[in-house]
């Protein structure tokens, strides 16, 4: 087909190769055929309807797509969906209680005005949840803490309240 | 972006892993994707297809024996760098591990993955050339050891065959009694090394250095042993005299040319910079009468 040809008809899905998915989704077994190139992220929005998790760059730099993959904070955009096949997967959705009430962390963000916009905030809260779940010692330190924050960026509040929203969680945590 | 279009297989066996590279010269494999996949979503990689090599048996984990640390193709590095045993041994690992990209990234990337990976400015392969590690490849044909310094060729450019898997790296632990140190310079923690340098050395009861060992990434198309100052500083006592000495004759191995991150000459000055600070710092890590403290 020539590129200036226009085309008769634009499939209504592609014609990539698909593949079957079975994997936990906030505790809830979910099961999909997919594209093989269907990214994480795309799937929990798209598939899922969970659009809590948050699509800013696409290539790892930013964090708004961070969700826990195994209990690990990881990017949803630097995972295949097929990748994510038997694994389990928690996003911001899971993270306020039924009842809505918000989690430490989310609470913490409240109280210190750690959000302006909110694109990047559901990235930073799995990321900072991932890192409290971890044995490893805190380092409440600004340093630390910045360190803690690196792969999240923010482009409205600035850190600063951020920070002093990680150290507030660790309090409401008893993690100080 | 999104990725283009790809074959995907998911083997759970070594030797069906290496039959679909085999069969497919334009395959590669996928371990945590932390570098393969931004290369794929900017469309900057092109595979035909992905051999997904985690559900492969016995790639996980790590193994501490005999004086070295054992790391199976799919250890994350924050797996690595969180290990209680790999502290003990050889405590440079985790203190480079700090600099290798963010915690999220470090949860999902692997170490041997960075090592195929090869950037010239990556950590993980500075560390494997810098103590001499090796790596274990398994193709169609038989399983081979490389040597680290043999490993990385070029820019992106390893000895690894398309159709072998890195199955594991080893990695010696540090001898008893001595010092380490990494640090580098980069335009924000995290990044990419613009110079990372690496240092080991222990002393003798007189003070006097050997085993000085340090390596270097950024500066050239692949991670480089310093040899010509580990030779200048062996035997020394570490003098301000010795560490000028060895920084003059660091100086010929930056051959990475201007590029849009700095200049050949500023990698140059960070190089000597950070040789006398790490060479300084593992020196009053290193035990002077030969035994760990």
């Amino acid at each position: 087909m020539s590129r200036t040809e226009i085309r008769p008809l634009i499939p209504e899905r592609s014609e990539d190769p698909r593949s079957e998915v079975a994997l936990t989704v906030n505790g809830q077994a979910v099961r999909r055929t997919v594209s093989v190139r269907m990214l994480l992220s795309d799937f929990l929005r798209y598939e899922l309807g969970l659009t809590g998790t948050h699509v800013g760059c696409e290539h790892g730099v930013c964090g708004c797509c961070t969700v826990h993959i195994d209990g690990k904070a990881g990017r949803s955009c630097l995972t295949l969906a097929v990748q994510a096949n038997g694994c389990n997967i928690r996003t911001i959705e899971s993270v306020a209680g039924e009842d809505g009430l918000l989690h430490p962390i989310q609470q913490a963000f409240k109280e210190c005005h750690a959000l302006q916009c909110g694109y990047c905030t559901p990235g930073m809260v799995m990321n900072i949840l991932s890192r409290f779940q971890e044995p490893e010692p805190l380092d409440l330190s600004e340093e630390g803490i910045r360190d803690i924050l690196s792969g999240n960026l923010c482009r409205c509040t600035g850190y600063i309240n951020i920070i002093a929203a990680v150290r507030r969680a660790a309090e409401l945590l008893g993690r100080e | 972006m999104k990725p283009p279009l790809f074959a995907y297989r998911a083997p759970t066996t070594i030797d069906d892993a290496v039959r679909f590279l085999a069969e497919d010269t334009d395959a590669v494999v996928l371990a945590g994707g932390q570098s393969l996949m931004p290369a794929m979503n900017f469309r900057a990689a092109n595979p035909s297809m992905l051999v997904d090599i985690q559900h492969v048996a016995g790639l996980k984990g790590i193994v501490v024996e005999n004086g070295r640390i054992v790391v199976k193709a799919m250890t994350r590095h924050r797996e690595l760098e969180l290990d209680p045993d790999v502290r003990r041994v050889n405590p440079l690992v985790a203190e480079i591990m700090q600099h290798v990209a963010h915690i999220p990234i470090r949860n999902r990337g692997t170490v041997v993955g960075s090592l195929c990976h090869a950037d010239p400015s990556a950590e993980m392969p500075l560390l494997f050339v810098l103590l001499e590690g090796t790596l274990v490849a398994k193709g169609v044909t038989g399983t081979r050891s490389i040597e680290a310094a043999a490993f990385f060729q070029s820019f992106l450019t390893t000895a690894r065959r398309q159709d072998e898997i890195v199955i594991e790296a080893h990695l010696p632990a540090l001898p008893a009694g001595a010092g380490w140190a990494f640090d580098e310079v980069t335009r924000r923690h995290g990044d990419y090394a613009l110079v990372g340098v690496g240092c080991v050395l222990e002393r003798d009861g007189s003070g006097r250095a050997r085993g000085v060992r340090l390596a270097a990434c950024g500066i050239a198309d692949r991670p480089v042993r310093l040899a010509a100052a580990e030779a200048v500083l062996n035997g020394t006592t570490l003098a301000p005299a010795d560490l000028d000495a060895a920084v003059r004759a660091s100086a010929d191995a930056v051959t990475q040319a201007d590029d849009m991150n700095t200049s050949a000459s500023f990698r140059r000055r960070a190089l000597g910079t950070l040789i006398r600070r790490l060479v300084h710092t593992a020196s009053l890590r290193a035990a002077r009468n030969g035994t760990r403290q």
